[in-house]
């Protein structure tokens, strides 16, 4: 019901507004995720209703201790993404600006080897080498998500109008000038598309973060196999793909609403 | 402020003659006639590609008066925007001096230079995520004006360039047409009062029609602003309808002749020369010569009711008299009164006169 308001609250305004937001903002597909998810967790919800529920799984079962693992599990997605964006659009910039091929091209390894690790493998070896526990989770997470946007920020760059950034210098802007005002801003959609990948990536990866005891929705997924109550696993296993999901969704909202208009 | 050598203020820095302008700006457009430009002298300037053999643009050297419009004309890869842009360091030239009011472009800060040189590029180059506005107020907001003075400077120019500010100041560029984007590539280049513009086949990129009109207003334009222009282009027509100078370049920016586009027409230095002007060198002087300043004939000799103004062109009465089929036309003044009148024989020898032959001479070398 809410998103049906939402709805008409904007199409009314899409008309005045014409030609900069090139397509209505409330397109099916927005409509739809939202929706799936909750009809999904209702699904859910109901399904584990008609089940009767022994101890074990009463453990895991509640709503205290799901809501404790869904918070760890976003904590850790999110902190990782943010210091991905800290780390990867600065190496993207310094990546697409250095004339040295070997920078580049040791940027760019280390991301691409990053990100074809097996995640499970990297964040094990790192407990045995360091510790365990959610500082290591989070640097397995920020290796293995960090290509996309190291990569999109260069194409972002990249893909700018010469024309226009030679413009932008022959009047005088400085090269920091041209990179705040005029190249970063346009290369923001790719930027975003970048980060957006690199978060849905950490909801699915953050799950191997129970293996070294950092918490996580990992952990209702591992309990359910172990202890061989498939309710346990499959709640778990849905609410990380839901959560998925509900982070793109976000995630694709914010991409439209900080694209530069005009673009 | 009287030696422009001695003025090292950030905003001033291309020299004293155009400050008057640059001060008052908001007020040049309609009251500096012909003043704002600045001397710009280049003098053995040379331009090498780190990898290559022969030289992009080899020992060119050039006088460019104040307030004169000199169009670089020549084919793809002559190196003719290899040498406009060096005179604002978009490319940094390899050996060579390039002054702009006596002073040393090479010592500048590129930067500080460039905002003191309007910069107009082919393909426009509007920042899409910014509005019209935006667009213009670069330069102002860099050279750190008020907000106050920088909106009155974007009204003020949209007006210039035919474009309503209130209609145009907010949309972005996407919204515009080729023509309007490249009027607001004018304008924007305009916003700080540079002495010097540097354009780079501003027009190219238009339809015909589109061309022939933005050409006009921008003749227009420059009647009132007076800007020191370099005018890139390879289109030799739009050469000899817009400039003051016509430099007719061939390979490494070698200057084959500089000229007036009457002179160029009328004696081409060379076969280079001549192959460039292309077919139909007569007609194109024609077009340059107003009827006012050719030798006509009495009043009493015209036939007919068809008629030409004095400030039309020869070509315009050549083409009524051959459309009309008459020996003689009318030519009257803006009253519309009979002053003169005009045959095929008059325009022949108008063209004749200056070349101490016939016209065709030129085309015949080609």
């Amino acid at each position: 019901m809410t998103f049906e308001a939402v709805i008409e609250r904007d199409v009314s305004v899409a008309p005045a507004e014409l030609g900069v937001r090139r397509t209505r903002f409330w397109t099916l597909r927005r409509v739809v995720t939202p929706i799936v998810i909750v009809v999904v967790l209702l699904v859910l919800y109901l399904w584990i209703q008609t089940l009767t529920i022994d101890s074990i799984m009463a453990r895991t079962l509640n709503a205290d201790y799901i809501l404790l693992r869904t918070r760890e599990h976003l904590v850790l997605t999110f902190v990782a993404s943010a210091l991905v964006a800290v780390l990867a659009i600065p190496s993207g910039i310094i990546a697409s600006r250095t004339r040295s091929r070997l920078l580049r091209g040791t940027i760019l390894t280390i991301a691409n080897i990053g990100q074809a690790t097996p995640a499970i493998g990297f964040i094990i070896l790192l407990a045995i080498i360091w510790q365990i526990g959610f500082q290591t989770a989070l640097i397995a997470l920020v290796a293995y998500s960090f290509l996309p946007v190291l990569r999109n920020t260069m194409v972002g760059l990249a893909q700018i109008d010469p024309n226009v950034t030679e413009s932008a210098r022959g009047m005088g802007m400085t090269p920091g000038q041209v990179l705040m005002r005029i190249e970063l801003p346009l290369a923001v959609p790719v930027i975003l598309a970048g980060l957006r990948t690199s978060l849905v990536f950490c909801v699915g990866v953050a799950t191997v973060a129970t293996f070294i005891d950092a918490g996580g929705l990992g952990d209702m997924i591992v309990n359910g196999l172990k202890l061989q109550r498939f309710p346990v696993l499959i709640a778990g296993a849905v609410i990380v793909s839901c959560i998925a999901l509900l982070i793109d969704w976000l995630a694709s909202i914010a991409e439209d609403l900080l694209r530069p208009k005009g673009v | 402020m009287t030696d422009p050598t001695t003025d090292t203020g950030g905003s001033r820095i291309l020299g004293g003659r155009p400050s008057e302008a640059t001060i008052r700006t908001t007020t040049t457009i309609t009251t500096v006639k012909n003043t704002s430009g600045a001397h710009i002298e280049l003098k053995n300037v040379n331009k090498v590609y780190g990898d290559q053999a022969v030289a992009a643009v080899e020992n060119f050297s050039m006088n460019v008066n104040p307030g004169e419009l000199v169009m670089f004309v020549g084919p793809s890869g002559c190196g003719k925007t290899t040498t406009m842009k060096m005179i604002n360091r978009i490319i940094e030239p390899t050996s060579g001096s390039i002054t702009v009011d006596g002073r040393e472009v090479l010592s500048l800060d590129p930067n500080e230079l460039r905002r003191h040189i309007g910069y107009v590029i082919q393909q426009i180059g509007l920042f899409p995520h910014m509005t019209i506005a935006e667009n213009i107020s670069v330069v102002p907001k860099l050279l750190g004006w008020s907000k106050e003075k920088t909106k009155n400077r974007v009204d003020e120019l949209l007006s210039v360039v035919q474009l309503d500010p209130r209609t145009f100041a907010g949309r972005y560029p996407k919204q515009l047409s080729g023509g309007q984007q490249q009027r607001v590539g004018v304008a924007r280049a305009l916003a700080a009062d540079p002495p010097v513009m540097l354009m780079d086949e501003p027009f190219g990129a238009t339809d015909p029609i589109t061309r022939e009109k933005l050409q006009v207003e921008f003749l227009r334009l420059q009647e009132t602003i007076g800007k020191t222009i370099i005018f890139v282009t390879h289109d030799f027509d739009e050469a000899v309808r817009l400039g003051d100078r016509i430099a007719v370049l061939s390979d490494r920016s070698k200057i084959e002749q500089f000229d007036t586009p009457a002179n160029i027409l009328r004696a081409p230095a060379n076969d280079y020369v001549a192959s460039f002007i292309g077919h139909g060198a007569a007609l194109k002087r024609l077009a340059l010569i107003p009827l006012h300043d050719a030798l006509l004939g009495r009043a009493a000799d015209a036939r007919g009711t068809a008629s030409v103004v004095e400030t039309d062109s020869l070509r315009d009465a050549l083409d009524l008299l051959v459309l009309t089929g008459l020996p003689a036309i009318a030519v009257t003044d803006a009253a519309g009164r009979t002053v003169a009148s005009v045959s095929v024989e008059q325009i022949s020898a108008e063209l004749g006169e200056d070349s101490g032959g016939l016209p065709e001479r030129s085309e015949a070398r080609s």
